[in-house]
């Protein structure tokens, strides 16, 4: 392991940077981005401004988290796979251990009259906060009266015939594909470009959104 | 059972595009609706728990569920189900070519995929909806919900306030009115 010191220590760095940017976040991964900027911009140095948007843009392409996305990513540009692995555990470690202690305090104090009753309220909320994830998805979505019928058809078919969304989502990739090829053959004008001129809104940023 | 929640969560992390509350739809599906490991009002539950937890929600809610069917071990094996698809796809692209987002095909993929996912998600507000009992039978108990829900979403859309803390004053509606 002595080796290569210098390795050890930035890998350490990369976890401990994350670590400190993990607990600091509530409510969804969009809120961890501008304190990844912070600390990995200004603070280390380890990325150009002009390279920070990319890996963001990057990493809310892939599937999964933002945060932890970003996270792995810049680890893996500082330090290879270890520098990856090194990052992403260091982003998920604190958050981690908070979901569990909150998990188990819940478990304990789920039956208390007290907290059903709180609980029947937040149920009605949650629906609202899932309504709130679809409008503002949406929103980015419905670019064209394409979109609209795929929006309807999606939701039709989870209605009435129900397949399972792993297939309608990665089916709905290959349309999109589709379409835009057929589109551009027909000589119709598509614009795809709104994701350009949108890229990180900070001040609204808590709901996964910006798919 | 415990390979059965990593392998779910596994192939959730792989098509969890978006983030967020997007995932709800596709951990509902595979959590309530395939495996039956908790009934929608418990799965509700979990999601209240999950946002009022800091880091990413979906993760949070894979962590939650994790340590709810298997303890510890649970949440470790859901967690690293949840981020190895992630990990695995951005070691790819990071070897291979990092301005894939630029590329055509990833755009026009993005164009379909915004719309299910969008799709997706109404249907789970309805479902949730449903399962919650705001499209019961007319009582009072029906339209103080309806209430909460669109006081919620007011607040959410209109006045911008952090999800943390709509959820939080709701509990404590909830113990007021229903107490």
């Amino acid at each position: 392991m002595n080796s290569n010191p210098g390795k050890l220590t930035l890998l350490s760095q990369i976890f401990m940077t994350f670590l400190k940017i993990g607990p600091v976040t509530f409510g969804g991964g969009y809120a961890m981005i501008p304190l990844i900027e912070k600390e990995v911009v200004e603070r280390r140095g380890w990325v150009k401004t002009k390279d920070i948007t990319d890996i963001f843009a990057v990493a809310e392409s892939v599937p999964g988290a933002i945060a932890i996305n970003s996270a792995t990513f810049i680890g893996y540009r500082l330090a290879g796979v270890s520098g990856a692995i090194a990052a992403m555990i260091g982003v998920m470690l604190p958050t981690f251990f908070i979901v569990v202690l909150l998990s188990l305090f819940f478990l304990q104090v789920q039956d208390h009259p007290k907290v059903e009753a709180a609980f029947v309220a937040i149920r009605a909320t949650i629906v609202a906060l899932i309504t709130y994830a679809a409008i503002k998805i949406g929103k980015t979505a419905a670019v064209d009266k394409t979109t609209v019928a795929l929006i309807g058809l999606t939701v039709g078919i989870m209605y009435f015939v129900h397949i399972h969304p792993v297939l309608l989502i990665i089916g709905g990739g290959l349309t999109g594909i589709g379409i835009i090829a057929l589109k551009q053959k027909l000589g119709m004008k598509v614009d795809l470009e709104q994701e350009d001129n949108a890229p990180f809104k900070y001040s609204d940023y808590y709901i996964g959104d910006g798919i | 059972m415990l390979w059965d929640l990593f392998i779910t969560f596994f192939m959730i992390g792989f098509v969890s595009f978006g983030g967020g509350y997007a995932m709800i739809p596709l951990i509902q599906e595979e959590i309530v609706h395939n495996h039956g490991w908790m009934t929608a009002q418990e799965f509700t539950d979990v999601i209240a728990v999950a946002g009022m937890s800091p880091g990413p929600i979906a993760t949070n809610t894979a962590i939650f569920i994790g340590y709810n069917q298997m303890g510890l071990t649970g949440a470790v094996l859901s967690a690293l189900g949840m981020i190895l698809p992630s990990l695995m796809i951005i070691l790819a692209i990071g070897a291979i070519f990092y301005k894939i987002q630029k590329s055509m095909m990833v755009k026009s993929a993005f164009y379909g995929l915004r719309s299910i996912i969008t799709g997706l998600i109404v249907y789970a507000a309805i479902l949730f909806a449903v399962n919650n009992g705001l499209v019961s039978s007319i009582s009072w108990h029906t339209f103080s919900l309806i209430l909460i829900f669109g006081l919620s979403l007011l607040a959410l859309l209109r006045y911008r306030i952090h999800p943390v803390y709509v959820i939080v004053m709701s509990g404590l509606v909830g113990v007021t009115v229903y107490g």
